[in-house]
């Protein structure tokens, strides 16, 4: 490679900076398998997301007031006021939503195909501290609108940290800087929301990329597609990532977009999940809302936190919830990788699994009832065996035979 | 089971349903935010009843004036009435304190009040007022009990009191039902005064989202742009494709 591109500008950078050498690693001579399907296109789009949601943050920032008495004007002012701040604002708030429910199923395919086993440990739990890590920035930045239920979801979230024994009140009282959410918290969250996290994600999402592209990319069978490689040392099942996905999720972005759109434009409150209405009443310390809810992506995992009666242990199952996602490819030993190969019990539990995900996250939208918190216990129960099913399974599941190529 | 569980789940919908509107049946508003009439007569409502104790100090009267096709005179002759440039914010002159004595609360900001609401509410809110003696104001509130405002419109509107009817349900049990009805009648009957109140409630739709009309012409335009950009964007995927078997 390279010989032709010696001389020129790009023969002067090549010598100082690995420019043509990082294109052809990453992309020109990265070899993906030829068969990836729809579920391969959340990556890429993730990406995209995440540019975006910098890209309006930048602007948003130019306008919007990080003070507790003109921070819920300032947006306003920003949705009335500034030149496109609508578009921008409602771009920033849906590109919230959007990130998740595009992790979501990116996380959902690596479940499904194994993506997550040996030789890409590494992958997943990068992507798992990028996980939280935009848990934590979707988070702090929900509370810059300082509506009420920016406040008041704030307020619970943070005084969970209470209920840890001992440090449990000063570590609240520190997180906050003050004894309720303040102008103080304000402040600290949009300094982290803004720098912080950000340069944390990007440099994660480096990390996740770069272990991604030394081991490969698997695959929709879960084959390893450097076993069968040509005289020149490529894999016969592998296609260079550019031109070929680069064209083919641009496909996906222009699908991704067309839906964004449709929310961006005729949804923007997606009828309240993505904004919800009672944020559209500034935030009053002294007034508190008939029913907080935490946004949607956070609800799987609230539910969990109320299933439990003790406020502590509850905590602790919920931090458990995530935890557990770490430690996937430690707790699936099966040396079959793809769904597609595996027992019918493995797929059983991954329905489970799914059903009691969404069932969890719809729980946590609704009041605290008694039957309801029932139902929420039946499902976190189901949700952990899901994560205990996963060492019993392989023990006695039929699995069927692997292929030795990718099968089209 | 999967089926069972979804069965159980939506057996249980109702519930929620009733759980979550608080028992007040809402009337639906059915506004017409394209009706550029109908957002200048409820424009007209809210500067001569609602402005001068509640704010809208998010909005300015020269956009209002832009987006409703009244020109910047009228606005200023007819709309403003505390004085002042048309590019200003449509703040209130009652003094905070000054109405918290009054009403016991400062009127809340009204510019994002359809947002926060809905227009539902809102609808069934400006006409659920009636005859209450007990209170210091006179009256009470259906959808807001023990609500701080009068019934400002009261003189369009009439007065209504309350008629209270035992009904039966379906199951048997007997249950209350509160139904208003006009004493006393207003300056309007009430077809027009559902009108009037639709109107105003227009307005407050249209002054919590501003840009929402925009919004929407140019979205029509972007999906359109899009539509074409994906089957560009296939055909080029084809063609790059067409050798990978």
């Amino acid at each position: 490679m390279g010989e032709k591109w010696n001389r020129g500008l790009l023969g002067w950078i090549d010598a100082r900076f690995p420019l043509s050498k990082m294109w052809y690693e990453h992309l020109a001579e990265y070899y993906a398998p030829k068969n990836f399907n729809f579920w391969y296109y959340f990556g890429s789009l993730a990406l995209m997301v995440l540019v975006l949601q910098i890209v309006t943050g930048v602007w948003l920032t130019m306008n919007y007031k990080p003070d507790a008495t003109l921070a819920f004007n300032s947006v306003e002012y920003i949705m009335r006021d500034v030149n496109w701040g609508w578009l921008i604002r409602y771009m920033h708030s849906t590109g919230a939503s959007m990130f998740f429910i595009v992790v979501y199923l990116h996380m959902f395919r690596g479940l499904i195909y194994g993506s997550f086993k040996k030789p890409r440990e590494l992958i997943w739990i990068f992507g798992m501290i990028i996980y939280v890590c935009l848990m934590a920035e979707a988070f702090m930045g929900y509370l810059l609108p300082w509506g009420q239920m920016s406040y008041w979801g704030a307020q619970v979230i943070i005084s969970l940290f209470g209920a840890i024994p001992g440090i449990g009140d000063s570590l609240a009282l520190w997180i906050r800087g003050d004894f309720v959410i303040a102008d103080a918290t304000l402040n600290r969250f949009f300094a982290f929301h803004v720098i912080a996290v950000p340069i944390v994600l990007l440099a994660l999402v480096v990390l996740h990329i770069l272990a991604l592209h030394e081991v490969g990319s698997n695959n929709p069978d879960g084959v390893d597609i450097k076993k069968h490689k040509d005289d020149n040392g490529i894999p016969l099942d592998g296609i260079p990532f550019h031109p070929y996905y680069t064209v083919k999720d641009i496909v996906g972005v222009a699908v991704f977009l067309i839906i964004f759109s449709v929310i961006v434009f005729f949804l923007p409150e997606m009828g309240g999940w993505f904004l919800e209405r009672d944020n559209f009443i500034p935030a009053d310390p002294l007034k508190t809302p008939e029913h907080i809810v935490p946004l949607w992506y956070f609800t799987p995992f609230y539910a969990i936190l109320r299933a439990v009666p003790d406020k502590f242990l509850g905590v602790v199952a919920m931090g458990g919830a995530i935890f557990v996602l770490f430690l996937l490819p430690w707790l699936d030993r099966s040396p079959v990788k793809s769904i597609r190969y595996r027992g019918v019990i493995y797929k059983i539990a991954i329905a489970v699994f799914v059903i009691s995900f969404v069932a969890l996250g719809y729980l946590g939208t609704q009041p605290a009832t008694e039957i309801m918190t029932w139902f929420a216990r039946v499902f976190s129960l189901l949700y952990f065996g899901f994560f205990v099913s996963l060492l019993i399974i392989p023990k006695f599941e039929k699995t069927k035979p692997v292929p030795d190529r990718v099968t089209p | 089971m999967k089926k069972y569980l979804v069965i159980a789940l939506l057996a249980l919908a109702p519930a929620w349903v009733l759980a979550a509107g608080g028992g007040v049946h809402l009337d639906k508003a059915n506004i017409d935010p394209t009706n550029k009439q109908s957002l200048q007569r409820g424009a007209r409502i809210f500067v001569n009843y609602c402005l001068s104790c509640h704010s809208a100090a998010l909005m300015r009267y020269e956009r209002m004036g832009t987006d409703l096709g009244i020109d910047e005179k009228l606005v200023s002759e007819n709309l403003m009435f505390t004085g002042g440039k048309v590019g200003e914010l449509m703040t209130v002159a009652t003094a905070a304190d000054d109405a918290k004595e009054w009403f016991g609360i400062v009127p809340p900001d009204l510019s994002v009040i359809a947002r926060a609401r809905g227009v539902d509410w809102l609808y069934t809110y400006m006409r659920s007022f009636y005859r209450d003696d007990s209170r210091h104001i006179g009256v009470n509130n259906l959808v807001f009990p023990d609500v701080g405002m009068p019934n400002v419109l009261w003189e369009l509107q009439g007065i209504q009191e309350p008629v209270i009817t035992t009904v039966k349900g379906h199951d048997g049990t007997e249950h209350k039902v509160v139904k208003l009805e006009l004493s006393e009648s207003g300056l309007q009957t009430p077809k027009e005064f559902d009108r009037t109140v639709r109107d105003l409630v227009n307005f407050l739709d249209y002054m919590g989202e501003p840009a929402k009309y925009d919004r929407r012409q140019l979205g029509t335009r972007v999906i359109l742009f899009l539509l074409v950009f994906l089957v560009l964007a296939y055909l080029l995927k084809r063609n790059y494709w067409k050798d990978i078997h």
